[in-house]
């Protein structure tokens, strides 16, 4: 079969590096959204054991 | 503990990556006989042979989870299947797309390597299924293990099953003889098969980093919760 000429072959070049780059960048998406709730859940419970510790100094617990 | 060289790793496959692009697009020759679509092959091999690494690597820390019962072994099997499953979405499709602009097909039933992949491919499929589908984490680990060893296995004999099939219409990058390639054609190849290795591995370290920081924050919550809280 004949070499395709550079504007048929462009589309199909440009498709398959579209693809890959888009495969990526979802992955990474997805990813950055998962460390985005790690974080949002890391500050809730840094919270929560700064409102424990609060409670306990208040009740005249020795802090570990 | 996964993190642990993440940063320079990330900025030696941006590197890497951007070097690649433009040794593809400036530096390499138009392939005589295919022309610009050949181009295709210095994403599509690379992912490939990546891909099928990277199912090799998770049969082998199955085997070391097995061996020293060390579950975050098991992480890093299930990880490294979990990237090479979405490389060989990659595969899949830039395969099918340079099929239509070389063979006038997306797809060739009769044509052993495309069929031998979309086998391994549809294998590894059935990884997710059988992994989530046991509760208790200690079996869940042990069956995923044995999963990933023998279907680890089944992919070099997959493998060297195609080159053996008499069909020759699938291009040959790599061979014995080190292919057809020319100099500079090697050197993008070999320039990209790095890249997506870098990609691939700093990929991998990203998800067992995000995957441990849940772990520890699971492991945090439970230690902060009043007790009779689930």
């Amino acid at each position: 079969m004949p070499a395709l000429p550079l504007d048929e072959a462009g589309k199909y070049v440009a498709a398959a590096y579209i693809v890959f780059f888009t495969l990526i960048v979802v992955y990474v998406a997805i990813m950055a959204a998962k460390v985005a709730r790690i974080d949002r859940e890391l500050t809730e419970l840094t919270d929560l054991a700064e409102q424990q510790r609060a409670e306990r100094d208040r009740d005249g617990e020795p802090v570990a | 503990m996964f993190s642990r060289g993440i940063k320079p790793l990330a900025i030696a496959t941006a590197v890497m990556t951007a070097v690649s692009l433009g040794l593809v697009f400036f530096y390499a020759p138009l392939d005589a006989d295919q022309g610009f679509i050949q181009k295709i092959f210095y994403v599509h091999v690379p992912l490939a042979i990546v891909a099928l690494c990277g199912f090799v690597a998770g049969g082998i820390m199955g085997v070391i989870h097995l061996r020293t019962g060390d579950r975050s072994w098991d992480a890093r099997s299930y990880v490294a299947i979990h990237m090479s499953i979405i490389l060989g979405v990659a595969v899949l499709v830039t395969g099918a797309l340079w099929a239509k602009a070389a063979w006038g097909h997306w797809w060739l039933w009769d044509e052993p390597v495309l069929v031998s992949f979309l086998v391994v491919f549809l294998l590894y499929c059935v990884y997710y299924p059988l992994r989530f589908s046991i509760e208790d984490p200690e079996r869940q680990a042990r069956y995923s293990s044995v999963f990933a060893i023998a279907a680890g296995a089944f992919v070099p004999i997959n493998f060297a099953a195609v080159r053996m099939a008499e069909a020759f219409t699938h291009p040959r990058v790599l061979s014995q003889t080190g292919g057809s390639m020319p100099g500079e054609m090697r050197l993008t190849f070999i320039a990209c098969l790095v890249a997506v290795t870098l990609l691939f591995v700093t990929l991998w370290k990203f998800e067992l980093t995000a995957k441990n920081a849940s772990a520890q924050l699971n492991r945090l919550r439970r230690a902060l919760e009043p007790e009779g809280v689930s």
